[in-house]
């Protein structure tokens, strides 16, 4: 391969996300320029849309797999897990860092995105958020810092880090906790809107266990695409593994949900035919009971199609919860429909876009598959250089 | 010292004049609006036969003030409930939690801010009453403290029994809200929502808010002692081998791990 013929080529998913980006970007120069109501379809009947129900919600659970994957290796320990941390952290890392670009888009005022920092209402469920958020987005560049000064060669930052992995990776699980249940806390306010379907006082523990199994379920997502996209071998005992643990939280999330419509009176509702039956019945077959039936099956388990479907459905499922909750349950008390403006839905599938592409640059150019096998347990103080070099 | 409105429906003719001169004391446009919005923060709607106007409850525990990130709705002792515009970053999550989806936004503009009545707030300082009370031909809408715009509506329904709904809108919706409605249909049918809980709606989020520095601790040290564990396993089992590597950990007894 010569040096002459290193133009990029053109694939058809090179060129959707090209006509995406270009889209994106007309919709970011109306949105800046004419303002919200001009590039949304958001109204005082319905002041939340898809940039909260999907770039946020959505976005910060898909990038639950980082910590229960630090978590795992880290704090207890289970090493095997170990290849695939780090491209886990880095699907986070763009995951979080795409949830606060939406975050400039949907804030009538961004440039006081900073305001929590100095003005407080500890009372407020969205100011806990924005501090966890704020907080988790550094502990993830930290996280992910080592395969940035691996390349650069920098080892003292690289003994740093490695010293404070453990308090590091505690902290992030800790602001992860707090803050997915957070995301679902913040509907606890609105009893009297939201449809019974979606509204629970259970809302935090419902989102957290949720969040941990579609984090898992991207795992196996982000596996999957990475090994077709750069022609890696797929790490499959470790992908069966977590399928048994996503397993156990889905069937653990599907009877606390069970249980919560049922003691509300809630499930009586489903007699009735209506937009939100619909809707609730196509996110627990979707989302739930398919990929669980399907689990159930060892060969579903060890086979990459098979997890590849699984993980698939659970990630839709949970995109739909999370829309039901921030969307379809308020349409009712509303007195209003929502539908996106295409610009809305331009910006999301840009931010999507940016994220593969940021993701795609860091595999080319950082190494995120093949981090340098753990160093000797021992660290003799007279050579520094041998301890981060040498397995 | 806590004011309140009291608007006595039964009483209201449509007129507007409420309407009118809240626009005018706080510079809006004079188009005329069936809904509240960004340029109409009290509106006359006419439903199941009667005149009743809408704007903000001022609550006494509002849930706008409690879910703003940057505290930019507080209520204050005199009882309006005040927005500072300099603080918003809009988030617009006071819109979502309002039970009366009383705050509207300015989505047109560039630099938009949230915009409510304000219970005249400047004026009350100077001693003045909310401009739509002073403006009312009829005094269908009085103010005075909560206590005695209580007192006189508890009056009104015992001396009418059957002109009224037994029942003031206000008194202890969601905690009580400082503007206090009376009836002769169901308020349901004004438009007010029915199902909004006695309980401030703040309650329903601190239950929740308060366990967490319990979470924080408790997780945080769960979390190091599960480390614990599972790391003195793997340095028994070292020891064990007869250490292949040389000497044990270093002196913090903590071992580098990638």
């Amino acid at each position: 391969m010569t040096d002459l013929r290193r133009l990029p080529r053109i694939t058809f998913w090179r060129a959707v996300l090209a006509l995406i980006l270009a889209t994106g970007f007309y919709s970011t120069i109306l949105r800046f320029s004419k303002g919200l109501g001009a590039a949304t379809a958001l109204s005082d009947k319905f002041p939340w849309g898809l940039w909260i129900g999907f770039d946020v919600l959505c976005g910060v659970g898909l990038a639950a797999g980082g910590f229960t994957l630090a978590a795992a290796v880290y704090i207890f320990h289970l090493e095997r897990f170990h290849p695939i941390v780090r491209p886990t952290i880095l699907t986070a890392f763009l995951g979080y860092g795409l949830v606060a670009v939406a975050l400039l888009f949907d804030l009538g005022r961004p440039y006081r995105i900073w305001h929590p920092l100095v003005m407080w209402n500890p009372r407020s469920v969205m100011f806990e958020v924005a501090w966890c958020v704020m907080l988790y987005l550094t502990v993830l560049a930290l996280e992910f810092s080592p395969a940035v000064f691996e390349r650069f060669k920098l080892q003292r930052p690289l003994r740093i880090l490695k010293a404070i992995t453990v308090p590091l990776v505690i902290v992030g699980v800790l602001l992860s906790t707090l803050h997915q249940s957070s995301l679902g806390s913040l509907y606890l306010i609105v009893p009297s809107k939201l449809h019974p379907y979606w509204y629970s006082p259970w809302l935090p523990v419902l989102f957290y266990v949720s969040a941990i199994g579609v984090g898992l379920a991207m795992v196996i997502f982000e596996s999957n695409l990475s090994a077709r996209a750069f022609g890696r071998e797929i790490e499959m005992p470790l992908l069966t593994e977590l399928s048994r643990v996503m397993l156990v939280v889905l069937a653990f999330y599907g009877l606390l949900r069970f249980q919560d419509l049922a003691s509300r009176g809630a499930l009586r509702l489903m007699r009735e035919p209506s937009t939100e039956t619909l809707l609730l019945g196509l996110e627990v077959l979707l989302g739930l009971v398919v990929p669980l039936a399907m689990l159930l099956f060892p060969a579903v388990r060890e086979s990459r199609e098979g997890l590849f479907a699984v993980a698939v459905m659970v990630i839709a499922g949970f995109l739909l919860n999370r829309l039901n909750v921030s969307i379809t349950g308020l349409e009712a008390s509303s007195g209003a429909h929502y539908f996106p403006k295409w610009t809305e839905i331009s910006v999301t599938l840009s931010l999507a876009g940016a994220g593969f592409l940021c993701f795609a640059l860091a595999v080319r150019y950082l190494n995120v598959f093949e981090p340098p096998a753990p160093p000797a347990r021992v660290e003799c103080p007279a050579e520094p250089d041998r301890a981060s070099a040498e397995v | 010292m806590s004011k309140s409105v009291l608007v006595d429906t039964t009483k209201c003719i449509g007129c507007g004049s409420c309407v009118i001169a809240c626009k005018e004391t706080n510079g809006l446009p004079q188009n005329e609006e069936k809904e509240l919005s960004a340029d109409t923060l009290n509106v006359v709607q006419s439903r199941a036969g009667v005149f009743v106007r809408k704007f903000c409850m001022h609550c006494q525990d509002p849930t706008c003030a409690s879910v703003c990130p940057v505290g930019a709705l507080k209520k204050t002792a005199a009882g309006p409930v005040v927005y500072d515009a300099d603080r918003c970053i809009g988030c617009r999550y006071c819109m979502m939690a309002c039970p009366f989806s009383i705050p509207k936004y300015e989505w047109k503009l560039a630099l938009p801010k949230v915009k409510k009545c304000t219970m005249c707030a400047p004026r009350q300082a100077q001693g003045l009453p909310p401009a739509c009370v002073e403006a009312c031909p009829v005094q269908a809408s009085i103010f005075g403290e909560r206590s005695e715009m209580l007192a006189e509506a508890e009056k009104r329904l015992r001396e009418n029994h059957s002109s009224y709904i037994q029942h003031i809108y206000g008194k202890d919706e969601v905690g009580g809200t400082s503007v206090l409605y009376l009836s002769a249909v169901p308020f349901e049918a004004l438009g007010f929502p029915a199902n909004v809980p006695h309980d401030p709606l703040p309650m329903y989020t601190y239950r929740v808010l308060s366990k967490v520095p319990s979470v924080v601790t408790v997780g945080a040290l769960l979390l190091g002692g599960i480390w614990w564990i599972t790391n003195r396993r793997e340095e028994v089992v070292h020891a064990e081998k007869g250490g292949d590597e040389g000497v044990g950990t270093e002196g913090k007894g903590r071992r580098t791990k990638d």
